[in-house]
């Protein structure tokens, strides 16, 4: 059981909660994932540890409300109790002095690039961020970003807040300018494989975290497996963090949709349930 | 059967087919007082019973059967216990035929005694009636952690707690029962006897502390430091094993643990109720002929597939399951492909899989294991057309824990290596059995581990000084 002590709306589909979990808290490394459940019929899913404090025990979430469990989470407030929260899962990022670095973060993958762009800026690295996001209302975290940045660059798809445009675009300015040591990349697969594309280009070396569907975290049911370098690797235990160059995006793709119809009709009836909960609201 | 009819050894009643493949519930329904005590009394009560040559914990059989035959079933029962703690599960899945009625001296002629059947009624039985707590030493002060809480981690926190000491067992999934919770299905073992014998183990003042990994969420050093004593590992072979054959990573191609996973432990079959969803096509193929293809096929016809078969690349002699488990599949419909083994997977345009390419293969030489190594025959490779496909071709041990222990011997496939004696590993006051050890086994003989390790862990503590290093 891990308690939530802290739960910010960050923009109307993100949402933050500082959790309460002293094991966790202690372990936990910049790049490292949680598993967990929270209701007797649910499911197992993973969030990015996007932030954590060994000495409070606490460990914080970011997550978007994309389907079923995570409207279910969105609901949950301060005082609740989080059944299962198992972690820290996965490996940590490499930290070491890279040099030039460029940390790209897209939706909701803002969040779990914060802990590795703080990581790498506090053992003397140069950070430069880019963050982006679909339009203005998604974009979350910017002065903390700001923070553990050299420069922080905004972009969002529809123009509404920063640059038009996607994240690449910024990053293809970046790198032709400007010498870079290496690129980490967190967010929707397809802007992860756009990056490492843009980086293959230019030779620079490039990690990005991957999100496959999981269920135990731990190694043993091969669901979060993937192609990386021609071989099969189990995201949970090998990764999740990759070299970008080395993925065969478009398998982890198809893998992601493996369940689209499921996940559609589990979110209708989740949401005609929230309407015969509220009749008032409905009615009036 | 009427009771006056009744001669030789028993049939277990089971539900119909027609009926049982609709549902999860279990489908041997047990024998009836009458046919157990029966039974029982054609026991000869050998002298020298050869049956618990055949029985890893060494249950005294003609003992606890003597005490049936009898109608002292409480008795029974407390005969029973005094070697194995979790019999209805015992009654249920251990390969009878290949361990106490193998040896049974009856089936030189004629039939084995049916001392599984006999096991599980005692059992349930019991828990009918609720399950006594028995007596236990008062505390000592010791602290052990046991880590997984599977079959061997059970028996070995049972005993040791049975002992005096202060035990806590750690489990990785949010549920306890390792295997027989998230790989034996509900409709061979159900779960709600594992949860029983859990509150057994429980109530005899094991503490439980789920969803905590040990080797991420805390190190076995750390437990040191928390003032563990002792450690025993009992972490299984969760690791699943692929084909590495080209298209596996293709929409609609599981591994029988996640398969099994999906269904059992996160109540997959009862999406969406459940929040974790399972996909079945209409045409299932399973790969592999052991336990954990049998037991991911017969899912997969209570999910709602049309057509499950079976592709296996020796022959029926050869399958490592149960025969009672093969038996019942087949009843169920599923249907064997033997001497065929997959070399691709086959593919549509949005990466969900539509077919196996097989070879079919021959029988040649015997290999290290003396059955017949299969043989590939040129050319003739065809197509098997389905839509889902469950790989079980076998587990290995997760190095997750291991890893963190680069101190402890491992074998050369990665098990951990113990003194057989008293399941000491390299490490001293670090204790390992089941799986983890011999690779993917038995339920029993995992439990014989656990409780081989809990009285050397005793003896550990009686003594340190003398007690004998491991390598
Ligand atoms: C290592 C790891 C770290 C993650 N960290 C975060 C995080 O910090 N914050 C966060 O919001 N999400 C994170 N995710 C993704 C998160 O696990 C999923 O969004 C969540 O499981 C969706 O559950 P749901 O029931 O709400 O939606 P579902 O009903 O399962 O899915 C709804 C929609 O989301 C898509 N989807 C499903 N699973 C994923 C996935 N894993 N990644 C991307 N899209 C998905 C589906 O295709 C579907 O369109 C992470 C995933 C992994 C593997
Ligand atoms: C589908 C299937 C069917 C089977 N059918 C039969 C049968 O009919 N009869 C029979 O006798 N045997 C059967 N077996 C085999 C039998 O179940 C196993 O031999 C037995 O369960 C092994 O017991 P164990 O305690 O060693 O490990 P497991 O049962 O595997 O338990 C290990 C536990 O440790 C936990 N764990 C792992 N790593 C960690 C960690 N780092 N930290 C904390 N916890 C951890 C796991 O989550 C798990 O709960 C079957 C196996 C399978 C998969
Ligand atoms: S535990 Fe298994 S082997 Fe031993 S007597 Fe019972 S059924 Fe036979
Ligand atoms: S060998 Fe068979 S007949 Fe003899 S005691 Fe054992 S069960 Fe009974
Ligand atoms: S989530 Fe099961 S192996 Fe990675």
């Amino acid at each position: 059981m891990a308690q939530i002590l802290v739960k910010e709306v960050l923009t109307p589909q993100i949402k933050l909660m500082v959790v309460e979990a002293p094991r966790v808290a202690k372990k936990a490394k910049p790049g490292q994932f949680v598993v967990i459940r929270f209701h007797e019929q649910g499911e197992r899913i993973p969030l990015t540890i996007a932030d954590y404090d060994p000495d409070a025990g606490t460990v914080t979430i970011i997550f978007q409300e994309v389907g079923k469990s995570t409207l279910h989470l969105g609901e949950m407030e301060e005082g609740d109790e989080i059944l299962d929260f198992v972690g820290p899962l996965g490996r940590e990022i490499e930290e070491r002095q890279f040099g030039h670095v460029v940390c790209v973060g897209g939706g909701v993958g803002i969040a779990p690039i914060y802990p590795k762009a703080r990581a790498l800026s506090m053992l003397g690295n140069r950070v430069t961020s880019i963050i982006g996001a679909r339009t203005a209302d998604l974009i979350f975290w910017e002065r903390e970003m700001r923070s553990v940045s050299d420069e922080l660059h905004v972009t969002t798809d529809d123009g509404t807040y920063g640059e038009k445009g996607f994240v690449t675009q910024v990053l293809e300015r970046v790198v032709k300018e400007e010498q870079v040591d290496l690129v980490v990349a967190v967010g929707p697969l397809i802007m992860m494989k756009m990056v490492s594309l843009l980086t293959k280009k230019f030779s620079i070396p490039t990690l990005v975290s991957l999100n496959p569907i999981m269920v135990d975290g731990t190694g043993m049911c091969g669901c979060c497996r993937g192609t990386v370098n021609k071989e099969c690797k189990f995201t949970c235990v090998d990764g999740p963090v990759f070299d970008g160059h080395q993925v065969d995006y478009d398998e982890l793709m198809a893998r992601q949709r493996t369940y689209l119809d499921e996940e559609q009709r589990a979110m209708e009836i989740w949401r005609m349930k929230k309407v015969e909960e509220e009749p008032t609201r409905v009615t009036r | 059967m009427s009771q006056d009819k009744f001669k030789g050894r028993p049939k277990m009643p089971q539900r119909p087919v027609r009926e049982r493949i609709r549902d999860f519930d279990e489908v041997p329904t047990g024998l009836e007082e009458w046919a157990a005590v029966e039974e029982a009394r054609r026991c000869l009560q050998c002298k020298r019973p050869l049956c618990m040559r055949g029985c890893p914990v060494e249950i005294d059989i003609p003992a606890f059967i003597a005490l049936i035959a009898e109608g002292k079933f409480d008795q029974a029962v407390q005969k029973m216990k005094e070697k194995n703690s979790l019999p209805a599960i015992c009654g249920r899945v251990c390969p009878q035929e290949e361990q106490c009625e193998r040896e049974c001296v009856l089936g030189k002629k004629g039939e084995p005694i049916a001392v599984g059947y006999i096991e599980r009624f005692i059992a349930d039985y019991e828990r009918d009636r609720g399950v006594r707590t028995p007596s236990r030493s008062s505390p000592n002060g010791k602290k052990i952690a046991v880590i997984g809480a599977g079959p061997a981690g059970l028996t070995c926190a049972g005993d040791l707690a049975k002992m005096g000491y202060g035990v806590t067992l750690f489990e990785a999934f949010h549920a306890p029962g390792g295997v027989l919770v998230y790989g034996i299905p509900e409709f061979r073992l159900p779960k709600s006897i594992v949860f029983g014998e859990v509150d057994y183990v429980r109530s005899l003042g094991v503490e439980l502390e789920l969803s905590t990994v040990i080797g991420r969420s805390v190190t076995v050093d750390d437990l040191a430091e928390e003032g563990f004593g002792a450690f025993f590992i009992g972490t299984g072979a969760g690791l699943p094993y692929f084909m590495e054959l080209p298209g596996e990573n293709m929409n609609g191609i599981y591994s029988a643990n996640e398969f099994l996973t999906r269904s059992n432990l996160m109540k997959g079959y009862r999406f969406p109720e459940y929040d974790t969803p399972i996909k079945i096509g209409r045409r299932v193929a399973v790969i592999g002929g052991g336990n954990v293809a049998m037991d991911s096929a017969r899912t997969a016809v209570r999910l709602g597939a049309d057509e499950v078969c079976l592709v296996y690349r020796r022959t029926k002699n050869e399958m490592p399951a149960r025969v009672e488990e093969v038996e019942r599949a087949e009843e169920e419909g599923i249907n064997c492909i033997i001497l065929t083994n997959p070399v691709r997977f086959l593919g549509n345009q949005n990466g969900w899989v539509t077919g196996i390419e097989c070879i079919e293969m021959e029988l040649g030489e015997p290999d290290e294991s003396g059955r017949r190594r299969p043989v590939p025959i040129e050319g003739s490779e065809y197509v098997i057309p389905i839509d889902t496909v469950v790989v079980a071709i076998g587990q290995g041990p997760n190095p997750l824990l291991l890893e963190t222990m680069p101190d402890l011997t491992l074998n050369r496939r990665g098990y951990i290596e113990t003194d057989p004696e008293t399941g000491a590993t390299s490490r001293r006051g670090m204790f390992a059995g089941g799986d983890i050890v011999t690779g993917a086994a038995t339920g029993i003989s995992a439990m014989g581990a656990g409780k081989q390790a809990a009285r050397s862990i005793d003896r550990f503590f009686q003594d340190p000084d003398t007690f004998p290093q491991w390598r």
